[in-house]
């Protein structure tokens, strides 16, 4: 575990600010819309290293994999994108939201 | 999102301000209006109607989806006196999600055996609030009766702008205290911000009744900041 105070209090916002400054390429990722009951509400945010180190959280750890995945992508393209969770597709079964919601997952590059 | 978007989000946080920032799917953030500089309009209606409610919420807006992500500093609530009341109100406060904490110097009332699992400073709140001190997203309840511990925390409370300021005690009790606050400099626009008989007016009997009646007037001046300066 790294020293600084980012980490230790798991708030992806600052961890993100933390990485920018270390030069590292960073991505967050947004709840922006929720359907059901979906584990985090819109709003909750993740955000991910180009390395896929990552801090916080967008579902309570169902589809996180699939997100930093996603998000080493948008950093390197550059350009937000928009995913979307459910047990209705096959992604999210694949990924497994166990709660029966479905989400929208707004994953933008940041600096 | 830019950089020094996201640094003014942790600044604003860290100096526990309201923030709400503006998105598209397209751009991703695209703006950060803090609280005391909110836009007009429509977009200032989403944005205060975001902030008020801690929510995140998405609206079209001249034909244009936006979503509002609002970052409210986490709500303090200080209560002046380890007293019956305060003693109901510990667990309604918890239950319905707010931080509170009890300030009383008279070692014999603020008691861990009384106030288990409650933030508890049995010290003057003069000294208390100098090492941790009031702001606007903090509400302030001074139910002791004893105008030597309550008043000193009001006019900490007027000065800091908390959100909600009451105060228990009949009418006549707050006239004398209206009249000792004059005193000490403050206005009577200041002064008015003080709720007083303190509680909403649901006829309360007993503590724990007036206890309710306290949060759900913290609660409702809570969700309502800011609507009435927006229009």
């Amino acid at each position: 575990m790294p020293e600084d105070a980012a980490y230790q209090t798991h708030d992806p916002l600052l961890a993100a600010e933390s990485w920018l400054s270390e030069g590292k390429g960073v991505a967050l990722a947004t709840v922006i819309e929720t359907w059901g009951s979906a584990p985090r509400p819109a709003g909750s945010h993740l955000a991910i290293t180009e390395d896929g180190e990552f801090e916080g959280s967008v579902s309570g750890g169902c589809v996180e994999g699939a997100v930093v995945a996603e998000a080493v992508d948008v950093i390197g393209r550059a350009e937000p994108k928009t995913l979307e969770f459910g047990v209705a597709d096959e992604t999210a079964w694949r990924v497994g939201l166990s709660c029966g919601g479905r989400i929208r997952v707004l994953i933008e590059p940041l600096g | 999102m830019k950089a020094s978007i996201l640094n003014q989000i942790n600044e604003a946080r860290q100096r526990r301000k309201g923030a709400v920032t503006v998105s598209t799917e397209a751009e991703g953030v695209r703006e950060l209006f803090l609280e005391d500089a909110m836009p007009e309009g429509l977009l200032g209606d989403a944005t205060g109607k975001a902030l008020r409610t801690g929510k995140a919420m998405s609206q079209e807006i001249d034909g244009e989806l936006l979503f509002f992500n609002p970052y409210v500093p986490p709500v303090r609530f200080v209560v002046i006196g380890a007293v019956h009341i305060s003693q109901a109100l510990a667990p309604m406060a918890r239950l319905a999600g707010y931080e509170m904490e009890i300030i009383d110097p008279r070692a014999a009332f603020a008691t861990p055996e009384r106030f288990p699992d409650v933030a508890l400073h049995a010290d003057w709140p003069q000294d208390v609030l100098m090492n941790s001190p009031l702001d606007a997203y903090t509400a302030l309840a001074a139910i002791t009766h004893d105008p030597k511990i309550d008043d000193p925390a009001l006019s900490a409370a007027l000065e800091a702008n908390c959100f909600y300021i009451g105060a228990l005690g009949s009418r006549k009790t707050h006239g004398r205290r209206v009249e000792r606050l004059r005193e000490a400099g403050f206005d009577d626009a200041a002064i008015a911000r003080i709720d007083a008989p303190i509680g909403m007016d649901i006829g309360a009997a007993n503590p724990a009744e007036i206890a309710v009646a306290i949060l759900a007037q913290m609660i409702a001046v809570f969700r309502r900041r800011g609507i009435e300066t927006q229009h």
